[in-house]
Protein backbone atom coordinates (compact mmCIF):
# COMPACT_ATOMS: atom_id res chain seq x y z
CA UNK A 1 0.00 0.00 0.00
CA UNK A 2 1.40 3.55 -0.91
CA UNK A 3 1.00 6.34 1.43
CA UNK A 4 0.59 9.80 0.48
CA UNK A 5 4.46 10.44 -0.91
CA UNK A 6 4.30 6.95 -2.94
CA UNK A 7 0.79 8.28 -4.68
CA UNK A 8 2.64 11.69 -5.25
CA UNK A 9 5.80 9.67 -6.30
CA UNK A 10 3.72 7.51 -8.91
CA UNK A 11 2.07 10.22 -10.07
CA UNK A 12 5.64 12.24 -11.04
CA UNK A 13 6.05 9.60 -13.65
CA UNK A 14 3.00 11.06 -15.87
CA UNK A 15 4.52 14.34 -15.84
CA UNK A 16 6.26 14.53 -19.05
CA UNK A 17 9.07 17.53 -20.44
CA UNK A 18 7.90 20.69 -21.64
CA UNK A 19 4.34 20.34 -19.55
CA UNK A 20 2.31 23.26 -18.29
CA UNK A 21 0.81 21.87 -14.67
CA UNK A 22 -1.27 22.87 -12.23
CA UNK A 23 -1.02 21.16 -8.98
CA UNK A 24 -4.24 20.87 -6.59
CA UNK A 25 -4.16 20.86 -2.80
CA UNK A 26 -3.03 18.17 -1.20
CA UNK A 27 -1.51 15.17 -2.28
CA UNK A 28 -1.21 17.01 -5.81
CA UNK A 29 1.22 19.38 -3.97
CA UNK A 30 3.57 16.55 -3.36
CA UNK A 31 4.15 15.93 -6.96
CA UNK A 32 6.45 18.70 -7.55
CA UNK A 33 9.11 17.06 -4.93
CA UNK A 34 9.10 14.23 -7.47
CA UNK A 35 9.34 15.52 -10.50
CA UNK A 36 12.97 14.49 -12.36
CA UNK A 37 15.86 17.40 -12.52
CA UNK A 38 16.11 15.95 -15.88
CA UNK A 39 12.76 17.20 -17.21
CA UNK A 40 11.58 21.23 -17.99
CA UNK A 41 8.16 21.30 -15.97
CA UNK A 42 6.30 24.83 -15.46
CA UNK A 43 3.76 24.63 -12.27
CA UNK A 44 1.00 26.73 -12.46
CA UNK A 45 -0.93 28.38 -9.13
CA UNK A 46 -4.29 29.42 -10.00
CA UNK A 47 -3.84 32.92 -7.74
CA UNK A 48 -1.63 34.34 -10.24
CA UNK A 49 2.09 32.60 -11.14
CA UNK A 50 3.68 30.23 -13.55
CA UNK A 51 6.73 28.96 -12.60
CA UNK A 52 6.12 28.25 -8.77
CA UNK A 53 9.04 26.87 -7.04
CA UNK A 54 10.16 25.15 -3.92
CA UNK A 55 9.17 26.38 -0.27
CA UNK A 56 11.35 29.68 0.51
CA UNK A 57 14.45 29.74 3.12
CA UNK A 58 13.23 31.46 6.16
CA UNK A 59 14.90 34.31 5.37
CA UNK A 60 13.41 34.83 2.10
CA UNK A 61 9.50 34.18 3.21
CA UNK A 62 7.58 36.46 1.40
CA UNK A 63 3.45 37.22 2.80
CA UNK A 64 3.28 38.66 -1.00
CA UNK A 65 3.73 34.82 -2.70
CA UNK A 66 1.68 32.31 -2.35
CA UNK A 67 0.69 29.40 -3.94
CA UNK A 68 -3.38 28.50 -4.69
CA UNK A 69 -3.00 25.92 -1.49
CA UNK A 70 -1.97 29.30 0.65
CA UNK A 71 2.12 28.36 1.07
CA UNK A 72 4.66 30.52 0.84
CA UNK A 73 6.44 29.54 -2.20
CA UNK A 74 9.49 31.42 -4.35
CA UNK A 75 9.79 32.29 -8.14
CA UNK A 76 12.53 30.60 -10.38
CA UNK A 77 14.04 32.31 -13.02
CA UNK A 78 11.18 32.72 -16.11
CA UNK A 79 8.21 32.86 -13.66
CA UNK A 80 5.54 35.41 -14.40
CA UNK A 81 3.06 36.72 -12.25
CA UNK A 82 -0.42 37.61 -13.48
CA UNK A 83 -4.27 38.27 -12.10
CA UNK A 84 -7.11 35.76 -11.23
CA UNK A 85 -9.31 36.63 -14.94
CA UNK A 86 -5.64 35.78 -16.60
CA UNK A 87 -5.07 32.95 -14.89
CA UNK A 88 -8.27 31.51 -15.52
CA UNK A 89 -8.06 32.46 -18.89
CA UNK A 90 -5.03 30.19 -19.12
CA UNK A 91 -6.89 27.20 -17.76
CA UNK A 92 -10.12 27.58 -19.57
CA UNK A 93 -8.08 28.40 -22.96
CA UNK A 94 -6.53 24.57 -22.49
CA UNK A 95 -2.83 25.80 -22.21
CA UNK A 96 -2.03 23.78 -18.74
CA UNK A 97 -1.47 20.48 -20.20
CA UNK A 98 -1.41 18.49 -17.08
CA UNK A 99 -3.64 18.99 -13.80
CA UNK A 100 -3.67 17.10 -10.84
CA UNK A 101 -6.37 17.35 -8.41
CA UNK A 102 -7.73 15.25 -4.78
CA UNK A 103 -11.29 13.70 -5.37
CA UNK A 104 -14.04 12.65 -2.05
CA UNK A 105 -15.49 10.49 -5.10
CA UNK A 106 -15.01 9.52 -8.59
CA UNK A 107 -17.49 8.00 -11.07
CA UNK A 108 -17.01 4.96 -13.57
CA UNK A 109 -17.78 7.38 -16.55
CA UNK A 110 -15.49 10.40 -15.28
CA UNK A 111 -17.29 12.40 -12.96
CA UNK A 112 -15.79 14.10 -9.90
CA UNK A 113 -17.16 15.09 -6.85
CA UNK A 114 -14.87 17.17 -4.75
CA UNK A 115 -16.43 20.57 -3.30
CA UNK A 116 -18.79 20.02 -0.63
CA UNK A 117 -20.89 17.65 1.71
CA UNK A 118 -24.21 18.58 2.02
CA UNK A 119 -25.04 19.68 5.78
CA UNK A 120 -21.40 18.75 6.96
CA UNK A 121 -19.17 20.60 4.98
CA UNK A 122 -19.00 23.61 2.68
CA UNK A 123 -15.63 24.86 1.88
CA UNK A 124 -16.22 26.12 -1.96
CA UNK A 125 -15.14 24.24 -5.36
CA UNK A 126 -12.02 27.03 -5.89
CA UNK A 127 -10.53 26.33 -8.75
CA UNK A 128 -11.53 22.91 -9.45
CA UNK A 129 -14.53 23.61 -11.31
CA UNK A 130 -12.86 25.48 -14.14
CA UNK A 131 -9.89 23.10 -14.42
CA UNK A 132 -11.95 19.58 -14.77
CA UNK A 133 -14.02 21.79 -16.86
CA UNK A 134 -11.79 22.30 -19.09
CA UNK A 135 -8.39 20.42 -19.27
CA UNK A 136 -8.07 17.55 -21.70
CA UNK A 137 -6.00 15.79 -19.22
CA UNK A 138 -7.15 15.32 -15.67
CA UNK A 139 -5.53 12.63 -12.89
CA UNK A 140 -7.04 12.12 -9.56
CA UNK A 141 -5.30 11.65 -6.72
CA UNK A 142 -7.00 10.13 -3.64
CA UNK A 143 -7.60 7.10 -1.35
CA UNK A 144 -9.10 4.57 -2.56
CA UNK A 145 -11.39 3.97 0.62
CA UNK A 146 -12.40 6.59 2.88
CA UNK A 147 -12.33 7.02 6.35
CA UNK A 148 -15.66 5.21 6.92
CA UNK A 149 -14.24 2.14 4.94
CA UNK A 150 -16.41 2.86 1.54
CA UNK A 151 -15.07 2.85 -2.16
CA UNK A 152 -14.25 5.88 -3.68
CA UNK A 153 -14.53 4.86 -7.03
CA UNK A 154 -18.35 4.23 -7.31
CA UNK A 155 -20.89 4.34 -10.52
CA UNK A 156 -22.28 7.29 -9.68
CA UNK A 157 -20.99 9.52 -7.20
CA UNK A 158 -23.44 10.44 -4.51
CA UNK A 159 -21.63 14.16 -3.51
CA UNK A 160 -22.39 17.11 -5.60
CA UNK A 161 -20.63 17.03 -8.53
CA UNK A 162 -17.49 19.10 -9.30
CA UNK A 163 -17.36 18.01 -13.18
CA UNK A 164 -18.41 15.34 -15.68
CA UNK A 165 -16.90 13.03 -17.75
CA UNK A 166 -13.17 14.61 -16.93
CA UNK A 167 -11.28 12.07 -14.74
CA UNK A 168 -8.69 10.27 -17.08
CA UNK A 169 -7.00 8.49 -14.71
CA UNK A 170 -6.81 7.51 -11.04
CA UNK A 171 -3.83 6.77 -8.78
CA UNK A 172 -5.00 5.64 -4.97
CA UNK A 173 -3.11 3.89 -2.47
CA UNK A 174 -3.68 0.54 -4.29
CA UNK A 175 -3.87 1.23 -7.99
CA UNK A 176 -3.32 2.98 -11.16
CA UNK A 177 -6.40 3.16 -12.72
CA UNK A 178 -7.98 5.19 -16.39
CA UNK A 179 -11.22 5.68 -16.94
CA UNK A 180 -12.40 4.16 -20.37
CA UNK A 181 -14.71 6.03 -22.79
CA UNK A 182 -17.65 3.53 -22.44
CA UNK A 183 -17.46 3.63 -18.60
CA UNK A 184 -15.55 1.60 -16.54
CA UNK A 185 -12.13 1.56 -14.39
CA UNK A 186 -9.78 -0.08 -15.96
CA UNK A 187 -7.05 -1.43 -13.54
CA UNK A 188 -3.39 -0.91 -15.12
CA UNK A 189 -0.92 -1.47 -12.06
CA UNK A 190 -1.00 -2.61 -8.48
CA UNK A 191 0.63 -1.01 -5.67
CA UNK A 192 3.33 -3.00 -3.99
CA UNK A 193 2.38 -5.69 -1.85
CA UNK A 194 -1.19 -5.38 -3.23
CA UNK A 195 -3.37 -7.83 -5.08
CA UNK A 196 -5.74 -7.56 -7.45
CA UNK A 197 -9.10 -8.78 -5.13
CA UNK A 198 -7.83 -6.86 -2.52
CA UNK A 199 -8.21 -3.61 -5.38
CA UNK A 200 -11.63 -5.63 -6.40
CA UNK A 201 -12.84 -5.32 -2.82
CA UNK A 202 -12.05 -1.17 -2.32
CA UNK A 203 -13.75 -0.78 -5.70
CA UNK A 204 -17.60 -0.38 -6.01
CA UNK A 205 -18.02 1.03 -9.65
CA UNK A 206 -17.09 -1.54 -12.81
CA UNK A 207 -13.54 -2.43 -12.19
CA UNK A 208 -11.97 -3.77 -15.71
CA UNK A 209 -9.40 -6.28 -15.38
CA UNK A 210 -7.45 -7.55 -18.63
CA UNK A 211 -4.84 -9.98 -18.37
CA UNK A 212 -2.14 -10.26 -15.67
CA UNK A 213 -1.82 -6.87 -13.94
CA UNK A 214 1.83 -5.77 -13.14
CA UNK A 215 2.74 -3.95 -10.24
CA UNK A 216 4.16 -0.28 -10.25
CA UNK A 217 7.71 0.31 -10.71
CA UNK A 218 8.17 2.72 -8.07
CA UNK A 219 11.38 3.35 -5.31
CA UNK A 220 9.45 4.07 -2.17
CA UNK B 1 -3.75 65.27 -13.13
CA UNK B 2 -6.61 64.70 -10.97
CA UNK B 3 -5.64 64.45 -7.81
CA UNK B 4 -6.82 60.90 -6.05
CA UNK B 5 -5.63 61.11 -2.37
CA UNK B 6 -7.70 61.00 1.11
CA UNK B 7 -6.43 60.81 4.00
CA UNK B 8 -6.73 57.35 5.71
CA UNK B 9 -9.28 54.66 5.61
CA UNK B 10 -11.93 56.25 7.70
CA UNK B 11 -12.00 58.89 5.08
CA UNK B 12 -12.00 56.39 2.22
CA UNK B 13 -15.11 54.51 3.31
CA UNK B 14 -17.11 57.18 4.61
CA UNK B 15 -19.60 56.45 2.80
CA UNK B 16 -19.95 53.20 2.99
CA UNK B 17 -23.70 52.57 3.57
CA UNK B 18 -25.88 49.83 4.80
CA UNK B 19 -26.71 47.08 2.70
CA UNK B 20 -23.60 48.35 0.33
CA UNK B 21 -22.59 45.70 -2.19
CA UNK B 22 -18.76 45.67 -1.45
CA UNK B 23 -15.70 44.00 -3.38
CA UNK B 24 -12.74 43.15 -1.23
CA UNK B 25 -9.69 41.82 -3.64
CA UNK B 26 -7.17 39.38 -1.94
CA UNK B 27 -6.12 35.69 -2.21
CA UNK B 28 -6.68 34.19 1.06
CA UNK B 29 -5.35 37.08 3.31
CA UNK B 30 -2.68 37.56 0.22
CA UNK B 31 -3.53 41.27 -0.62
CA UNK B 32 -6.25 42.21 1.27
CA UNK B 33 -6.99 45.47 1.76
CA UNK B 34 -5.88 45.27 5.63
CA UNK B 35 -6.62 49.13 6.61
CA UNK B 36 -10.14 49.77 5.14
CA UNK B 37 -11.70 46.46 6.78
CA UNK B 38 -10.20 47.80 10.21
CA UNK B 39 -12.20 51.12 9.10
CA UNK B 40 -15.60 48.71 8.26
CA UNK B 41 -15.12 46.92 11.56
CA UNK B 42 -14.81 50.63 13.71
CA UNK B 43 -17.62 52.24 11.17
CA UNK B 44 -19.80 49.08 11.96
CA UNK B 45 -22.08 48.77 8.70
CA UNK B 46 -24.13 46.15 8.53
CA UNK B 47 -26.29 44.00 5.52
CA UNK B 48 -23.67 43.77 3.48
CA UNK B 49 -22.99 41.71 0.08
CA UNK B 50 -19.30 40.81 0.32
CA UNK B 51 -17.78 39.63 -3.17
CA UNK B 52 -14.35 38.45 -2.09
CA UNK B 53 -12.78 35.14 -3.55
CA UNK B 54 -12.19 33.98 0.80
CA UNK B 55 -13.64 34.87 3.51
CA UNK B 56 -10.72 35.37 5.70
CA UNK B 57 -9.77 33.58 8.67
CA UNK B 58 -11.81 33.31 11.81
CA UNK B 59 -9.65 36.25 13.45
CA UNK B 60 -8.59 38.43 10.36
CA UNK B 61 -9.79 40.01 7.34
CA UNK B 62 -13.30 39.22 6.06
CA UNK B 63 -13.74 36.48 9.11
CA UNK B 64 -14.03 39.89 11.82
CA UNK B 65 -16.61 41.56 9.50
CA UNK B 66 -17.96 37.96 9.75
CA UNK B 67 -17.97 37.98 13.54
CA UNK B 68 -19.65 41.35 14.07
CA UNK B 69 -22.51 39.93 12.01
CA UNK B 70 -21.81 42.93 9.64
CA UNK B 71 -22.30 40.16 6.25
CA UNK B 72 -25.82 39.18 4.90
CA UNK B 73 -23.93 37.36 1.98
CA UNK B 74 -20.67 36.86 0.47
CA UNK B 75 -20.18 35.90 -2.83
CA UNK B 76 -16.91 33.71 -2.89
CA UNK B 77 -15.22 30.90 -4.37
CA UNK B 78 -13.63 29.13 -1.04
CA UNK B 79 -14.51 29.62 2.01
CA UNK B 80 -12.73 26.30 3.76
CA UNK B 81 -10.31 28.42 6.36
CA UNK B 82 -12.85 29.82 8.12
CA UNK B 83 -14.99 28.17 11.00
CA UNK B 84 -17.58 30.81 11.97
CA UNK B 85 -18.42 31.10 8.25
CA UNK B 86 -18.96 27.23 7.55
CA UNK B 87 -21.13 27.58 10.87
CA UNK B 88 -23.49 31.04 9.80
CA UNK B 89 -23.43 29.22 6.59
CA UNK B 90 -24.74 26.16 7.57
CA UNK B 91 -27.37 27.74 10.13
CA UNK B 92 -28.51 29.75 7.64
CA UNK B 93 -27.63 32.91 9.10
CA UNK B 94 -25.71 33.75 6.28
CA UNK B 95 -26.77 33.82 2.36
CA UNK B 96 -23.46 32.29 0.16
CA UNK B 97 -22.83 32.10 -3.37
CA UNK B 98 -20.45 30.39 -4.06
CA UNK B 99 -18.86 30.02 -7.81
CA UNK B 100 -15.92 28.39 -9.58
CA UNK B 101 -13.22 30.58 -9.04
CA UNK B 102 -12.53 31.45 -12.33
CA UNK B 103 -16.48 32.35 -13.38
CA UNK B 104 -16.00 34.59 -10.37
CA UNK B 105 -12.87 36.58 -11.97
CA UNK B 106 -14.34 37.01 -14.89
CA UNK B 107 -17.83 37.95 -13.83
CA UNK B 108 -16.25 40.42 -11.88
CA UNK B 109 -13.67 41.55 -15.06
CA UNK B 110 -17.60 41.31 -17.36
CA UNK B 111 -18.61 44.02 -15.04
CA UNK B 112 -15.53 46.83 -15.03
CA UNK B 113 -15.61 45.79 -18.63
CA UNK B 114 -19.13 46.27 -19.42
CA UNK B 115 -20.05 43.07 -20.60
CA UNK B 116 -23.52 41.71 -19.10
CA UNK B 117 -22.97 38.04 -19.50
CA UNK B 118 -20.14 34.98 -21.04
CA UNK B 119 -20.26 31.96 -21.60
CA UNK B 120 -18.18 29.62 -19.67
CA UNK B 121 -17.77 25.60 -19.54
CA UNK B 122 -16.97 25.39 -15.41
CA UNK B 123 -19.97 24.03 -13.62
CA UNK B 124 -21.61 22.50 -16.52
CA UNK B 125 -23.90 19.64 -15.14
CA UNK B 126 -23.20 20.91 -11.07
CA UNK B 127 -25.61 23.23 -8.68
CA UNK B 128 -23.62 26.04 -9.87
CA UNK B 129 -25.87 25.82 -13.18
CA UNK B 130 -28.94 26.22 -11.50
CA UNK B 131 -31.28 28.57 -12.65
CA UNK B 132 -28.47 29.71 -15.89
CA UNK B 133 -28.61 29.18 -19.68
CA UNK B 134 -27.39 26.46 -20.81
CA UNK B 135 -26.48 26.46 -24.37
CA UNK B 136 -24.26 24.73 -26.73
CA UNK B 137 -21.14 26.12 -28.68
CA UNK B 138 -19.05 23.38 -31.21
CA UNK B 139 -20.46 20.23 -29.94
CA UNK B 140 -19.53 21.51 -26.20
CA UNK B 141 -22.14 22.50 -23.57
CA UNK B 142 -21.23 26.13 -21.50
CA UNK B 143 -23.28 28.35 -18.82
CA UNK B 144 -24.31 31.71 -18.97
CA UNK B 145 -22.77 33.96 -16.29
CA UNK B 146 -23.83 37.32 -15.55
CA UNK B 147 -21.39 40.27 -14.60
CA UNK B 148 -20.57 41.59 -11.13
CA UNK B 149 -20.43 45.02 -10.05
CA UNK B 150 -20.12 46.27 -6.61
CA UNK B 151 -20.74 49.99 -4.85
CA UNK B 152 -17.87 49.78 -3.46
CA UNK B 153 -14.62 47.96 -5.15
CA UNK B 154 -11.70 47.82 -1.87
CA UNK B 155 -8.71 46.76 -3.42
CA UNK B 156 -4.89 46.82 -1.99
CA UNK B 157 -1.86 47.51 -3.79
CA UNK B 158 1.49 47.92 -3.40
CA UNK B 159 2.63 51.39 -4.89
CA UNK B 160 -0.05 53.90 -6.51
CA UNK B 161 0.57 57.61 -6.98
CA UNK B 162 -1.55 60.34 -6.27
CA UNK B 163 -3.57 60.01 -9.35
CA UNK B 164 -4.70 56.68 -8.93
CA UNK B 165 -2.01 54.27 -10.86
CA UNK B 166 -1.35 51.26 -9.40
CA UNK B 167 1.19 48.51 -9.08
CA UNK B 168 0.84 44.99 -7.06
CA UNK B 169 3.28 43.11 -6.28
CA UNK B 170 3.98 39.16 -6.18
CA UNK B 171 0.46 36.97 -5.88
CA UNK B 172 -0.88 39.76 -4.25
CA UNK B 173 -2.25 41.10 -7.30
CA UNK B 174 -5.19 38.25 -8.05
CA UNK B 175 -8.37 39.55 -7.90
CA UNK B 176 -7.36 43.15 -7.08
CA UNK B 177 -7.12 44.39 -10.83
CA UNK B 178 -10.12 43.08 -11.97
CA UNK B 179 -12.12 44.56 -8.56
CA UNK B 180 -10.60 47.96 -9.31
CA UNK B 181 -12.39 48.20 -12.82
CA UNK B 182 -15.99 46.67 -10.96
CA UNK B 183 -16.65 49.44 -8.64
CA UNK B 184 -18.94 52.61 -8.56
CA UNK B 185 -16.60 53.65 -6.06
CA UNK B 186 -13.24 51.97 -6.52
CA UNK B 187 -11.06 52.77 -3.20
CA UNK B 188 -7.15 51.59 -3.26
CA UNK B 189 -4.80 51.22 -0.31
CA UNK B 190 -1.04 51.41 -0.75
CA UNK B 191 2.14 50.58 0.85
CA UNK B 192 3.56 53.26 -0.78
CA UNK B 193 1.86 56.23 -2.02
CA UNK B 194 3.94 58.68 -4.56
CA UNK B 195 3.35 62.28 -6.29
CA UNK B 196 2.31 61.14 -10.26
CA UNK B 197 5.21 60.83 -12.34
CA UNK B 198 7.22 58.41 -10.21
CA UNK B 199 5.96 55.56 -11.38
CA UNK B 200 7.17 53.62 -14.78
CA UNK B 201 3.76 54.47 -16.87
CA UNK B 202 5.15 50.86 -18.66
CA UNK B 203 4.67 48.95 -15.47
CA UNK B 204 1.14 50.09 -14.16
CA UNK B 205 -0.77 47.15 -13.75
CA UNK B 206 -4.24 49.58 -12.74
CA UNK B 207 -4.86 52.88 -15.18
CA UNK B 208 -5.92 55.66 -12.67
CA UNK B 209 -9.04 56.04 -14.35
CA UNK B 210 -10.43 53.38 -12.33
CA UNK B 211 -9.42 54.36 -8.76
CA UNK B 212 -11.71 57.07 -7.31
CA UNK B 213 -9.37 57.18 -3.78
CA UNK B 214 -6.35 56.44 -2.84
CA UNK B 215 -4.34 56.59 0.32
CA UNK B 216 -1.20 55.25 1.89
CA UNK B 217 -2.10 52.32 4.44
CA UNK B 218 -0.15 51.92 7.25
CA UNK B 219 0.68 48.94 10.14
CA UNK B 220 0.62 45.89 7.53
CA UNK B 221 0.38 42.95 9.09
CA UNK B 222 0.68 40.92 5.87
CA UNK B 223 -0.49 37.38 7.91
CA UNK B 224 0.72 34.43 6.18
CA UNK B 225 -1.71 31.67 6.96
CA UNK B 226 0.63 28.32 5.95
CA UNK B 227 4.22 29.37 6.65
CA UNK B 228 5.93 26.47 4.75
CA UNK B 229 9.89 26.77 4.32
CA UNK B 230 12.73 24.52 3.39
CA UNK B 231 16.19 24.33 5.49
Amino acid sequence: MLDKNGIAKRIAQEVRNGMYVNLGIGIPTLVANYIPSSIDVVLQSENGLLGMGPFPYENEVDPDLINAGKQTVTTLPGSALFDSAASFAMIRGEHIDLTILGAMEVSENGDIANWKIPGKMVKGMGGAMDLVASAQNIIVAMQHINKAGESKLLPQCTLPITGLRCVKKIVTELAVLDIVPEGGFKLLERAPGISVDEIRNATAGKLIIEGEIPEMEINL
Amino acid sequence: MINKVVTNADAAIADVFDGAILMLGGFGLCGIPENCIAALLQKGVKNLTCISNNAGVDDFGIGLMLKQKQVKKMISSYVGENAEFERQLLSGELEVELLPQGTLAERIRAGGAGIPAFFTPAGVGTEVAQGKETREFDGKLYLMERWLRADFSIVKAWKGDTAGNLIYKGTARNFNPMMATAGKITIAEVEELVPAGQLDPNQIHTPGIYVKRIFQGSDYEKRIEQRTVRK
